[in-house]
């Protein structure tokens, strides 16, 4: 088992490429950052795969394996291991983040060619690999936290990559302060963990929390408490309302890193976090119901700002917000593996997406308004084919991955609620409708660019094979879970059963029951039946008749107005929030406490003893008859006291 | 015999003479030498005390006031010296850098 006793050789990897890249890059040729930059991520792939390999052939006794290499922090009753941990739930993870990772930054290293800062780029982009693989891997919530920290801190320097344009480093900065709330909630997460359990290794709070009673519907114990706080932190990382407002920001940062970070792995760590927890929340029946409102919440007025967006980076930013929203609706209802299983689909079909978009713009020459492309289809036929195929598993066609994810994620909703089920139908509705408007507008209707200045141009070989081989992913991805409509089981739920065991419970149950088969197939009917609604509007109105869009905004102006300003959350935020604190930070902190408290003190105490200095030093003349008249003074003052005393 | 009080009062009126001239006069020799006045006047006050007392001690700090009024001569008169030769005068009234 040589991967698998030497665990962290696997995010080691793409941190020495990183270290290589940013420490001696600055000297070498592009081509030696990018196979120092591939080669890690490469070899890192490989170790995952290696690894995978290993783990099946574990009997189930061995699992989860956990190696422990050193004690980090001990201090007291607490400590700390660098402990790494790999079960069915970190199988999926690593192969998702080395695997997508791995094309991304195949992909990237034609996006990048003429960028000055390639050997930034690259050496962040590992960095970044490095703390994912870390986030996955570590075997308890501390290591986790770590490689939580690291992959936010590499998002803020990607995001802000584009360090020169004002908006860039504005959403770095939004990016980071959003993240610092949530990741405030999950610290004190944490530490009521340690709190309550004594330690943070998943190996004994999770089973523990597991053999609790579970707080009372209704009520708010220990366990609901912890499960609130951990999913602030999820809501924090993966962008849910509130705290969503960062990743249509985050857009500033290059296409690949949205591809990478904001759409496929980082954004979904707290979704990984909340199923990694799953034994402490399935016994928080509130925080459940928060988390699977909170999620079906955003999933739908994520969609529906996604509708009138002109940005083509932008819709799909929003898209992957709403995904997300999914992705917590089925962990809200208590099926983590479904929302593990969409994590996983979404990572295939929105990576592709994005990477398309990245292809879209770079043929166009950095054009991202939709309103400015149009008739791309017969220029990049690679990028649309490919795009075509994403669009597709995301709006649930039958047959493609996101129609397994999606419909296994309704199918649970219902079971709980018809509410989050019916809600999560309009959404996929919406989804459609928004994903074919951005099709249509991109490479269907009249060409709408200069075609003196612009010269469409399909994307070289190094960008268009990670589409393909995400096109093909994106298609076939679901397949595991497709024997579940013959009535058969679910392949995906089954590997993920021993960790998420009481979670992918019902899910079989309820394919197993008696009669439960038409039901399904209803249920099926109805997001696909929403889907298709969805692309016959975007083609009615961007195909049939491209007139109506502007003649439905002026008679919808005041909906409209409220969509396109994406509900005008971010001007609420200024107000109420950014801006008192600003104020409080200049007029009260700044020139208050610190200029005039603190400087005031200091040079209080500065002006003081140099006036008295010079007034004292006046008495200093220099001349020497007046000091004699002094001490002659002093004297007689004196003896005449003392002779007074004494007589 | 002379009273002790004539001595005393000698002596005082010396002093006084030696502070009177320290604090008016600008040439430093000048001063110096009030000083040295000053210092005498103190020796006599001292000689008056110890014969009147029939002790000692009083004869004893005479030597150390003139062993210490020699040695102060001979730095006084060097700083003097110095000062003659950077200053160029001997007025006290110009040798008032130091505030500055």
């Amino acid at each position: 088992m040589p991967v698998l006793t030497y665990l962290w050789i696997i995010p080691l990897l793409p941190l020495v490429g990183a270290a290589l890249n940013g420490i001696f890059g600055g000297r070498w040729q592009k081509s030696v950052i990018s196979a120092v930059a591939l080669s890690s991520t490469t070899l890192a792939f490989l170790a995952a795969l290696e690894a995978v390999r290993e783990f099946l052939s574990l009997s189930p006794s061995q699992i989860p394996w956990i190696k422990n290499y050193f004690t980090w922090i001990s201090a007291g009753g607490f400590q700390a291991d660098f402990a790494l941990q790999v079960d069915q739930l970190t199988v999926i993870m690593l192969l998702v983040v080395t695997g997508v990772g791995w094309l991304i930054h195949i992909y990237s290293t034609g996006y990048m060619h003429e960028d000055p800062g390639y050997r930034r780029f690259f050496s962040y982009l590992n960095l970044f690999m490095f703390f994912m693989l870390v986030l996955i891997l570590a075997a308890n919530y501390l290591l986790m936290f770590v490689g939580w920290e690291g992959v936010g801190l590499c998002s803020y320097l990607l995001i802000g990559f584009f360090f020169l344009k004002q908006s860039a480093t504005n959403a770095g900065n939004k990016a980071f302060w959003v993240n610092r709330i949530g990741d405030f909630g999950f610290l004190l997460g944490l530490l009521l963990i340690f709190r309550t359990f004594g330690t943070l290794d998943f190996s004994v709070v999770l089973p523990r929390a597991a053999g609790m009673t579970a707080d009372p519907a209704g009520q708010i114990g220990t366990l609901t408490t912890i499960a609130l706080l951990l999913f602030v932190g999820a809501a924090g990382k993966s962008a849910q309302l509130p705290l969503y407002v960062w990743l249509p920001d985050a857009m500033e940062g290059p296409t690949p890193v949205s591809a990478l970070i904001h759409a496929a792995t980082m954004v979904t760590a707290g979704v990984y976090m909340v199923a990694r927890s799953h034994a402490i929340f399935l016994n928080a029946p509130v925080a459940m119901q928060v988390v699977g409102v909170i999620g079906c919440a955003t999933a739908l007025f994520a969609a529906t700002i996604g509708l009138v967006q002109t940005d083509i980076k932008k819709v799909l930013a929003y898209s992957t917000v709403s995904q997300l929203g999914y992705m917590f609706l089925a962990c809200g209802v208590g099926a983590f593996g479904a929302g593990i299983f969409h994590l996983m689909t979404h990572a295939f079909f929105k990576g592709l997406l994005f990477l398309a978009a990245g292809s879209v713009i770079h043929a166009m020459g950095g054009e991202q308004d939709m309103r400015k492309m149009g008739g791309l289809r017969k220029k990049i036929p690679v990028t649309f084919w490919t795009m075509f195929m994403a669009t597709l598993a995301i709006a649930g066609a039958p047959g493609f991955s996101g129609f397994f994810s999606k419909d296994e994620i309704l199918n649970e909703a219902h079971r709980v609620s018809p509410v989050l089920w019916g809600l999560g139908v309009l959404t996929a509705g919406l989804t459609a409708f928004y994903m074919f408007r951005l099709l249509f507008l991109t490479f269907f209707g009249a060409e709408r660019y200069d075609e003196h200045h612009v010269h469409v141009h399909e994307s070289p070989k190094n960008m268009t094979i990670p589409l393909i081989v995400l096109a093909i992913l994106s298609v076939c991805g679901g397949w595991m879970a497709a024997p579940q409509l013959m009535g058969g089981a679910n392949h995906f739920q089954q590997f993920l059963a021993p960790v998420l065991g009481a979670a992918a419970e019902p899910a079989a149950a309820s394919t197993g029951s008696q009669g439960g088969g038409e039901i399904l197939q209803a249920l099926l009917g109805a997001p696909v039946i929403a889907g298709l609604l969805g692309f016959f509007l975007a083609w009615w109105l961007y195909i049939k008749s491209p007139e109506t869009p502007k003649k439905l905004a002026a008679s919808l102006a005041a909906p409209y107005k409220l969509l396109s300003g994406k509900y005008f959350i971010d001007e609420l935020y200024l107000a109420a929030i950014v801006r008192p604190l600003v104020w409080i930070s200049d007029k009260v902190l700044w020139h208050g406490v610190d200029e005039r408290a603190i400087d005031g003190t200091v040079n209080g105490v500065a002006f003081v003893s140099r006036e008295s200095g010079d007034r004292l030093r006046r008495a200093a003349t220099g001349n020497i008859r007046s000091y004699a008249t002094w001490i002659v003074l002093g004297v007689l003052v004196f003896t005449s006291l003392l002779l007074w005393m004494v007589g | 015999m002379v009273p002790t009080s004539y001595f005393l009062v000698l002596s005082a009126v010396l002093f006084g003479l030696g502070v009177i001239a320290f604090i008016f006069k600008r040439n430093i020799l000048t001063i110096f030498m009030s000083i040295e006045l000053m210092l005498n006047a103190v020796n006599l006050a001292f000689v008056s005390f110890s014969r009147s007392l029939g002790q000692l001690q009083g004869q004893v700090f005479v030597f150390f006031v003139i062993v210490v009024a020699a040695a102060e001569a001979a730095v006084g008169l060097a700083i003097i010296i110095l000062i003659h030769r950077n200053r160029g005068t001997l007025n006290v009234e110009k040798v008032d850098t130091l505030k500055d």
